[in-house]
C-alpha cells in the first residue's frame, strides 16, 4: 500500500515536472504552424489549422536572414573549435611532455584565468578587440572563442596523462620531429577528448549570443542567435514566424542531443565541475 | 565523467633516447628540445593575456578614470566610480535584483536533488525523464526568452493552464507588475539551468555502487535513510560547489532578463547594467568599477569554495 503511493507521488512529479518542461516548448511549436489570423484569434492550446503549413519557416529562412545565420554560424564553429583543438593539445603536450623554465607561471595564468569570468572583462575587452581592428568581424568572435576557453585546455591535459610516453618515445626512436609526434601520435590518441570538446565546445559556441551581441552589428555576420534575436524587430507582431525562427533554431541543438546522449552528459558533468 | 579520470602513470620516467646518443648530435638536438615547448605554447599563452589578462588589467584602470571610451584623455578620479557603484541607488538595486536569482538556485537545486535521487532508483523511461528535464538546459538563450514572451504573454499558454485547473486567482501580469517580474524571470532561470543541477547530482549518485544499496536495504534501512547516509554524503562536494556557484551565477544573469525584458521595469542585473553603461551611457570608468567588484566578489566566494570544499580533483602539477 505504502509502496503503491510512494509510486504515485514518483511518477505524478515526473510528470508534471515533465509537463512544465515541455508545454512552453510545445505551444511555440504549434505557434509556428498558425497563420497569423490564426495566431490572433485562436487561443494558445487550440491546434493549428494546418499542420503542413510552412510559410512561416519560409518567412523565417528568407525574409529573417536565417539561412545566413546559420553558415555564418558554420564558419565560425568550424574555425573556432579547429583552433581550440590545435591550441588546447599544443598547449597539453607542452605542458605534460616537456620540463622547461616558465612551465610552473604558464599553468598558474591558465589556472588563475579560469576564475575570471568572461562576462566581467568584455567592457575592456572591447577596447582590444577593437585596437586589433576585429569590431564587426567574425574573426572577432573566433579568436574570443578559441583564446578565453581554458576548459578545453584542463579537458586536454588531464587526458594527456593517459596516453603513455611509450608511444612518443617509440616514434622519436623511428626519428620523427616533435611535430610529427604531436600530430600522428599525440592528437590521434586525443580523439575522447577531442570528442567531449567538440560537443561542449559546439554547442556553447551555437548557443552564444553575449559575445556576437557585443561584437557583430553587421546583419549580413550575425551567426544565428542574433539573428532570432533581431526577430523581435520586424517580426514584433508576428509570433507566428518569430515561432518559426525558435524551432529552427532549436532543432540542430535537438538532433544532436538525441543522436549523442550519452556524450553530451558526459561532457557536461565532466566541464562543468572544473 | 570516466572520460576525464587520467589513468595513473607509472612512476619512474624512460630515459630520455636522445640522450643515449653520442657526441655532437646531442647538444645540437638537446638545444632545439630547449625551444620546442615554448614553440607550442606561444599561440594559447599570446591568445590568453591578450583576451584575458591585457583587459584585466586595463579594467583595473579604467575603472579609476572617468573614461568615456572614446576620449583620448582619461581623467583620474580615484575612487570615485567605486563610491559610486555602493551609492547610487540605481546601482545598488542590482544587488538586490540579484537575490531573487540566488534564492531561485537554492529552490532549482532541491528540485534537481529530488529528481536526481528518484531517478537514480528504478523507474520505468529513466531515459525519456533524463532527457526531458535535461533538454532546456541545451537550448539557446535567445530562444528561450522568446519561448517564454511567447508563454507569458497575457491570455497566452500560462494564463489558459491556469485558468483550465482553476487557478484564474494567481494569474498576474507576469512581466508587466514590478513587483512579480524578478519572480517570473528566476523562475525562468531555473527552467533553464535545473536540467544541469539534476544531470551533475544524477552523476554523483551514480559513484555510490549499486551493492551498496542492496546492503543497506538487506540491513533494514528505508529509501530515506539510504538517502540520508549514501546518497547524501555521495553528492556533498558537488552540492557545496553548485551552492558557491550560484552566488556568482545570480550576479551574472544577463540573457534571459535582457531578450524578455532588456531590464526594464526592475529587472535590470548587474551585468545588464555594466553593458548599459559602458555601451549606451559612455561610462566605461563606471562600468570598469561594477566589473571589477563583480570579479572581486566572484574571486572571494571561489576562494572560500575551495577552503571549503577540499579539492578532489588531480591538480595539473
Amino acid at each position: 500500500m505504502r509502496r503503491a503511493a510512494v509510486a504515485v507521488v514518483k511518477y505524478a512529479s515526473l510528470v508534471v515536472a515533465s509537463v512544465m518542461m515541455l508545454l512552453p516548448v510545445a505551444l511555440i511549436i504549434t505557434g509556428s504552424f498558425k497563420t497569423n489570423q490564426e495566431f490572433l484569434s485562436t487561443g494558445p492550446f487550440d491546434a493549428p489549422e494546418n499542420w503542413l503549413n510552412l510559410s512561416n519557416y519560409a518567412t523565417a529562412f528568407t525574409r529573417g536572414g536565417m539561412l545566413l545565420g546559420f553558415a555564418n554560424t558554420a564558419i565560425i564553429l568550424v574555425a573556432a573549435i579547429t583552433g581550440t583543438i590545435l591550441i588546447g593539445a599544443a598547449a597539453a603536450y607542452a605542458i605534460d611532455r616537456f620540463t622547461f623554465a616558465g612551465r610552473r607561471v604558464t599553468l598558474a595564468l591558465f589556472l588563475l584565468a579560469t576564475l575570471v569570468p568572461g562576462v566581467t572583462t568584455q567592457v575592456a575587452t572591447f577596447q582590444v578587440v577593437k585596437a586589433l581592428g576585429l569590431y564587426n568581424s567574425q574573426a572577432a568572435l573566433i579568436v574570443l572563442f578559441m583564446g578565453t576557453d581554458i576548459i578545453s585546455i584542463y579537458i586536454f591535459v588531464q587526458f594527456m596523462r593517459s596516453i603513455p610516453r611509450s608511444l612518443d618515445e617509440a616514434a622519436k626512436i623511428d626519428g620523427a620531429g616533435h611535430l610529427r609526434i604531436f600530430l600522428q601520435v599525440i592528437l590521434p590518441n586525443l580523439k575522447p577528448a577531442i570528442a567531449t570538446v567538440i560537443i561542449i565546445k559546439g554547442i556553447a559556441i551555437y548557443n552564444e549570443f553575449y559575445i556576437p551581441f557585443l561584437y557583430i552589428t553587421n546583419p549580413d555576420l550575425r551567426p544565428i542567435s542574433t539573428s532570432l534575436f533581431a526577430f523581435k524587430g520586424p517580426f514584433g507582431a508576428q509570433w507566428e514566424v518569430i515561432s518559426a525562427g525558435v524551432v529552427i533554431t532549436i532543432i540542430p541543438i535537438l538532433v544532436l542531443f538525441l543522436a549523442l546522449q550519452r556524450y553530451v552528459y558526459n561532457g557536461f558533468t565532466s566541464g562543468a565541475t572544473k | 565523467m570516466a572520460l576525464m579520470t587520467p589513468a595513473r602513470r607509472a612512476p619512474g620516467r624512460a630515459v630520455d633516447p636522445s640522450a643515449r646518443q653520442p657526441g655532437r648530435r646531442v647538444t645540437a638536438r638537446r638545444g632545439r628540445d630547449r625551444v620546442v615547448p615554448y614553440l607550442f605554447v606561444l599561440a594559447p599563452i599570446v591568445l590568453l593575456v591578450t583576451f584575458t589578462y591585457v583587459p584585466v588589467a586595463n579594467m583595473f584602470f579604467y575603472s579609476v578614470t572617468d573614461w568615456d571610451g572614446l576620449d583620448r584623455v582619461k581623467n583620474f578620479v580615484g575612487l570615485a566610480n567605486y563610491v559610486d557603484v555602493f551609492t547610487e541607488p540605481d546601482n545598488l538595486r542590482v544587488f538586490v535584483v540579484s537575490l531573487y536569482y540566488l534564492g531561485a538556485s537554492f529552490v532549482q537545486m532541491a528540485l534537481a536533488l529530488y529528481f536526481a535521487t528518484i531517478l537514480s532508483f528504478r523507474v520505468r523511461l529513466k531515459n525519456l525523464w533524463k532527457g526531458i528535464l535535461f533538454f532546456p538546459y541545451l537550448i539557446n538563450g535567445v530562444a528561450i526568452g522568446l519561448i517564454f514572451l511567447n508563454f507569458i504573454r497575457p491570455g497566452g499558454g500560462l494564463d489558459s493552464a491556469l485558468l483550465a485547473v482553476g487557478l484564474e486567482s494567481v494569474i498576474r501580469q507576469w512581466t508587466g507588475d514590478p513587483e512579480v517580474i524578478n519572480y517570473t524571470l528566476a523562475a525562468v532561470s531555473v527552467w533553464r539551468y535545473m536540467g544541469l543541477n539534476f544531470v551533475m547530482f544524477l552523476g554523483a549518485i551514480a559513484s555510490v555502487p549499486g551493492e551498496i544499496y542492496e546492503a543497506a536495504e538487506l540491513d533494514g534501512a528505508n529509501r530515506w535513510h539510504q538517502f540520508r547516509h549514501l546518497i547524501l554524503p555521495a553528492i556533498k562536494p558537488i552540492v557545496g560547489l553548485s551552492f558557491i556557484l550560484a552566488i556568482s551565477g545570480s550576479l551574472s544573469v544577463f540573457e534571459v532578463p535582457y531578450i524578455m525584458t532588456n531590464g526594464g521595469n526592475g529587472s535590470e542585473t548587474f551585468v545588464i547594467r555594466t553593458i548599459k553603461m559602458a555601451f549606451e551611457n559612455n561610462k566605461v570608468g563606471l562600468a570598469s568599477a561594477m566589473a571589477v567588484v563583480l570579479l572581486a566578489i566572484v574571486l572571494v566566494v571561489t576562494w572560500i569554495q575551495r577552503r571549503l570544499v577540499p579539492e578532489e580533483r588531480v591538480d595539473l602539477t
